[in-house]
């Protein structure tokens, strides 16, 4: 009788890990980590600093060399907000924001790069100033439009609301929700935020230093004896509905 | 105008204009680390051509361009900074042309010979000059991109080690080019002074990338014909005149922002 479900499961199924293994310089980061991304789903990246989330995007993307398997069951196009990409690196560059938009493979014209602002709450003028020049949550909403833009079916956020003011956050997480139902989207996540963990996870992935893992959705994994193994300290959790 | 003079304004403007245009790639840390040491590899070439009364191109051009395939490989292979390698390419170039250049001849590699460029040279500086201009137009906008961050470039499919070695040979070319307009000890200045300035007074990118190339030819111009009425040596003439803009761009930019 499962067998019908299975095979419907495997048919969406994304992404396999299989016992990963990341080093970077003889220093084991990642260690025999498995897990596994249907189409459509949300997975968050939990876990200290430290702990290597960065480096599993990193090392899913392609970009770092690993052993074990990964096994991309479709070659989705992708986007990435990396973490840190802040203003230090943009504040030498002589880029207008419309400049940073014209930099993607495939340019947009200026009224759809409006509307992708618009959605992440930035003014039109934004379009004309130095990306340099604005601040650190608008530069971090201008990423976000920046990556939706090209509309990329799998969607790695490292971090992406950091630096945006309070309420700014949530605008950003609605609208990538909005977004997700709208387009099909996976999206991989690495947040702090327990909230958005909690609203908006398919699945749940924890990493820590010590090389303790868990995956499962948000319900099993959101307690406070999973929490306090991972982070190493108690953590407050208050149960959602 | 005698014909000289011509020619030599010619190629300046075309050397000139073409080094600026690639300096403005050089933003990051990396891109903007390699230009200088490879112009210095520039030196063993010129003590040959010199030596054995070569074309002073015929002499650099060979050398910069296995300095910039060898910085390429090794990046690859070794994983070090393309930096670090630059500086040790370096060493080894100018080491090699202190051990061979015989000191007394040494001036036309340090400062240049363009008032006495040839119709074949200038014609063959043109053409590269093109080539260049064109390839660096073809790799603009991913290696733009690369400069803001290298993962995002690799995850929108650029080719990072092709678009390196393309990088890499383009400067090699201007560098041998540089060469016969100031020498090889300060060609690097022809590729990094224009953009600079361009920096200090540009928002976007188009008025960035025009006004380094102006600023190239600007100075170039101004470099040739200075040193043809006060009999200075052209070279210097050139980068000084692009120092000159760069400090005028400095008062410029302090008047605007």
């Amino acid at each position: 009788m499962v067998k019908p479900l299975k095979s419907l499961n495997t048919n969406n199924m994304l992404l396999e890990v299989a016992n990963l293994n990341v080093s970077l310089n003889g220093e084991k980061i990642l260690e025999n980590l498995s897990f596994q991304v249907r189409q459509g789903e949300i997975l968050t990246v939990l876990g200290p600093n430290g702990a290597g989330k960065s480096v599993l995007f990193r090392t899913l993307l392609g970009l770092l060399p690993y052993e074990g398997t990964i096994q991309w069951n479709k070659k989705p196009k992708i986007g990435y907000l990396p973490q840190g990409l802040n203003q230090l690196r943009a504040k030498g560059l002589p880029l207008t924001v419309q400049d940073f938009f014209a930099l993607k493979n495939v340019s947009s014209r200026d009224e759809e790069t409006e509307k992708y602002l618009a959605l992440v709450g930035l003014e039109r003028d934004v379009l004309f100033k130095k990306a340099g020049s604005l601040s650190g949550g608008q530069f971090q909403r201008m990423l976000v439009a920046w990556v939706l833009i090209s509309h990329p079916e799998v969607i790695f956020f490292d971090e992406p609301t950091t630096g945006i003011d309070i309420g700014g956050g949530e605008t950003i997480y609605s609208l990538l929700h909005n977004i997700w139902e709208q387009e099909k989207l996976t999206i991989f996540l690495v947040t702090h935020d327990l909230n958005i963990v909690y609203k908006h996870s398919t699945n749940v992935l924890c990493l820590n230093r010590k090389g303790h893992h868990c995956f499962g959705a948000p319900k099993e994994i959101l307690n406070a004896e999973t929490l306090k193994k991972v982070f190493d300290k108690e953590i407050k959790i208050y149960e959602h509905n | 105008m005698s014909y000289q003079l011509f020619l030599t304004l010619i190629s300046g403007v075309f050397i000139g204009g073409v080094a600026g245009y690639l300096g403005t790639l050089m933003l990051s840390k990396k891109m903007s680390a390699v230009a200088g040491p490879l112009a210095h590899l520039a030196f063993p070439g010129a003590a040959i051509a010199l030596l054995w009364g070569l074309s002073l191109f015929l002499g650099v051009f060979p050398f910069v361009i296995i300095g910039a395939i060898l910085i390429w490989t090794l990046e690859r292979k070794t994983k070090l900074p393309m930096e670090n390698l630059a500086a040790i390419i370096f060493a080894a170039g100018v080491g090699t042309a202190l051990l061979i250049l015989p000191i007394g001849k040494a001036e036309e590699a340090l400062v240049g010979n363009i008032t006495a460029i040839t119709p074949l040279e200038t014609l063959v500086t043109i053409i590269l000059s093109l080539l260049v201009f064109y390839v660096v137009r073809r790799v603009y906008k991913k290696m733009m991109l690369m400069n803001v961050y290298e993962d995002l470039a690799t995850i929108e499919g650029v080719n990072t080690n092709l678009y390196n070695l393309l990088y890499l040979l383009s400067i090699a070319i201007v560098v041998a080019l540089g060469v016969y307009l100031v020498g090889g000890l300060i060609t690097a200045a022809l590729i990094a002074i224009p953009a600079a300035s361009a920096k200090n007074i540009s928002k976007g990118l188009l008025s960035y990338k025009i006004s380094a190339v102006a600023f190239g030819i600007l100075a170039s111009i101004a470099g040739i014909i200075i040193a043809r009425f006060t009999q200075l040596p052209t070279g210097p003439i050139v980068i000084i005149a692009g120092v000159v803009l760069f400090l005028i761009s400095i008062i410029f930019r302090k008047k605007t922002f």
